[in-house]
C-alpha cells in the first residue's frame, strides 16, 4: 500500500531548487524544476555520501557540492564521474500545496 | 618524532580510517543558501573569454617562436608559450575537472581533455585522483596530491619548476596504461568501470606523441617538440610555484580548510594563468563555486579565515624556512591565526594545529607564521 509523507510545502522549494527532507532517520533531497515540477531522490550521493541539498541545481540535474558529481534528478541517473552509481528516486505528488513523497 | 607513510596503501592509511579522518564532516562557513546559490551559478561568458585569450595566445607566441626558430631571439616567445602550455593549462585542468568555469557541460569537457594531455595527466586517472584530493585534503595515507610531504623533497620539487619527475611520471603511466595495465594505487582509487577509459585515452595520447615525434625526425628539428610535448617542462615553473603554496608547511590530518589551506594574493598576470586558485581556502571550502567569483567568496567569509598572504613572496617567506625546517623535524608545521570574529571547529582534534598545547602535549611542533 503506498505511503505517502507529507515533506514541506509547495512553495518550501525555490524554483530551481532543493531541500533535504528527513524522515525515519533516513535522509531524501525534494527538488522543483525550472518548470515547477516536483522530485524525490535519496538525500545522500552515492560516491561519497554528502547532502545533495547543499548542492546546485541546473536545470534537470543537481550537482554535488563536494566533487561535483551530477545527477539527472528526474531518473537519478548518474552522469558525470565522480558518481558511477545512480540515486533511488521516489514518486511525488503535491496536494493543496503540499509536497509529499511515496517511500 | 612520527614516521609518515604518505602511500594510499600503507599504515597511515589505515590509521586515517581508524581515527575517522577518511571521508570526514570537513569545516564550512555559514553562507545563506540565496547567496550561495548566486555565487554556484554558472555561466559561459567569463570562461570562453579567458579561453579564447589564453589559446589565441598560445597561437600568437607559438607562431612568432616558429617564424623566429632557431634564433634565440625565438626564447622570449616560447617561453611565454611555455608558461600557457605546461602552466595555465595546469588550472584549466583543475577548473575544468570540477566541471565549474563553463556553463556548458561539453565546453569543460573539451578544454579539460585538452589541458590534461597538455599537462600529460589521464583525464579519468586525475579526476578521480583529484576527488580523493578534496575528500581527504592532506590526511596523510589518503590524499595522493600531496606536493610537499614531510619530510619535504626539496630536490624532486626542485626538479618538477622544470617538470622533469612529473612529466617523465605521466609519460610512464600513459605507456603503461597503453599496455592496458593500471597501477594498484590508481586502481585503488579509480572505479573497475572506468578502467577501459584509462587505457583509451593513453593509446590515443600515444598516437599523438608517436606522431608529432616522427615529424622531428622527418625534419630533423625539435621544433615540433618546442611546440607540443616539451612545454610541458619549460613551462612548468609557475604552476609549481603557485601550487606549492596552496598547502605546503600547513597542518596535516585536520578536518578545517582553514588551517590546512592557504589563500595568497597574487598579480593579476598569475591570477590569469593560475585562474584564481591562489583562493584556495575557499576554493576547498565550497568546490561548487566558479573561479571567476571566488574573490566574493573570499570577501563573504574573510571574518571567519585566516588572513591571506599578501604576496607571493610573503607566502614564500613562511614556507620556506617551515620547508627547511621540517627536513629535521617531521612533525612541525605553521599555525593558521583564525580571527577573532571566526567559528571554533573540532577544537578537539585542532588543539595542536590551531597552536594551542594540549595537556598531554609536551613539545610544541606548532610554529605561528609570520
Amino acid at each position: 500500500m503506498a505511503n505517502w509523507i507529507d515533506a514541506c510545502a509547495a512553495d518550501d522549494i525555490d524554483e530551481e531548487d532543493v531541500i533535504r527532507f528527513d524522515h525515519n532517520g533516513r535522509t531524501f533531497a525534494i527538488y522543483r524544476s525550472p518548470d515547477d515540477e516536483y522530485f524525490c531522490t535519496d538525500g545522500l550521493c552515492t560516491h561519497e555520501k554528502i547532502h545533495l541539498a547543499e548542492g546546485l541545481v541546473m536545470d534537470h540535474t543537481i550537482e554535488c557540492p563536494k566533487h561535483n558529481g551530477q545527477f539527472d534528478y528526474r531518473t537519478g541517473e548518474a552522469m558525470r564521474a565522480p558518481v558511477c552509481v545512480n540515486l533511488g528516486t521516489y514518486p511525488v505528488k503535491v496536494e493543496r500545496d503540499r509536497v509529499l513523497i511515496e517511500i | 618524532m612520527a614516521k609518515r607513510d604518505y602511500s594510499l596503501l600503507g599504515p597511515d592509511a589505515a590509521r586515517a580510517v581508524e581515527n575517522g579522518l577518511a571521508a570526514a564532516d570537513w569545516y564550512h562557513t555559514d553562507i545563506p543558501r540565496k547567496q550561495m546559490k548566486a555565487l554556484m551559478k554558472r555561466e559561459d561568458q567569463p570562461a570562453i573569454r579567458d579561453t579564447m585569450i589564453l589559446f589565441g595566445a598560445m597561437f600568437i607566441f607559438a607562431a612568432i617562436g616558429v617564424a623566429l626558430w632557431p634564433s634565440w631571439w625565438s626564447a622570449p616567445f616560447w617561453l611565454a608559450y611555455g608558461v600557457l602550455y605546461g602552466s595555465a593549462m595546469d588550472s584549466r585542468w583543475h577548473e575544468c575537472g570540477h566541471g565549474t568555469p563553463f556553463r556548458t557541460a561539453k565546453y569543460n569537457d573539451w578544454v579539460y581533455q585538452i589541458a590534461s594531455f597538455c599537462m600529460v595527466r589521464n583525464p579519468v586517472t586525475w579526476r578521480w585522483s583529484h576527488a580523493r584530493h578534496h575528500t581527504d585534503t592532506v590526511i596523510v595515507g589518503r590524499d595522493p596530491e600531496i606536493v610537499a610531504m614531510r619530510p619535504p623533497a626539496l630536490f624532486r620539487i626542485f626538479l618538477n619548476f622544470f617538470g622533469i619527475l612529473d612529466a617523465y611520471n605521466g609519460w610512464k603511466r600513459m605507456l603503461i596504461n597503453a599496455t592496458g595495465k593500471l597501477g594498484e594505487e590508481e586502481a585503488s582509487y579509480i572505479p573497475e568501470t572506468e578502467h577501459h577509459k584509462v587505457v583509451r585515452v593513453a593509446r590515443i595520447w600515444v598516437v599523438i606523441y608517436a606522431a608529432v615525434i616522427t615529424v622531428a625526425v622527418a625534419m630533423q628539428s625539435v621544433l615540433p617538440l618546442m611546440i607540443i610535448g616539451l612545454p610541458r617542462l619549460y613551462g612548468a615553473w609557475h604552476h609549481v610555484m603557485t601550487g606549492i603554496l596552496q598547502h605546503a608547511g600547513l597542518a596535516d590530518n585536520v578536518i578545517d580548510h582553514r588551517l590546512n589551506s592557504r589563500t595568497v594574493y597574487m598579480n593579476p598576470i598569475s591570477r590569469f594563468i593560475y585562474w584564481n586558485m591562489n583562493y584556495h581556502v575557499e576554493h576547498h571550502m565550497f568546490p561548487m563555486v566558479p573561479y571567476h567569483r571566488l574573490p566574493e567568496l573570499h570577501a563573504l567569509i574573510k571574518q571567519d579565515a585566516p588572513a591571506a598572504n599578501p604576496s607571493i613572496f610573503h607566502a614564500y617567506k613562511e614556507v620556506l624556512p617551515i620547508l627547511l625546517r621540517q627536513l629535521t623535524y617531521h612533525d612541525d608545521f605553521l599555525t593558521r591565526d583564525l580571527p577573532s570574529t571566526a567559528r571554533p571547529y573540532r577544537t578537539d582534534l585542532h588543539e595542536s594545529a590551531l597552536g594551542k598545547a594540549g595537556p598531554d602535549m609536551t613539545t610544541p611542533n606548532a610554529v605561528p607564521a609570520e
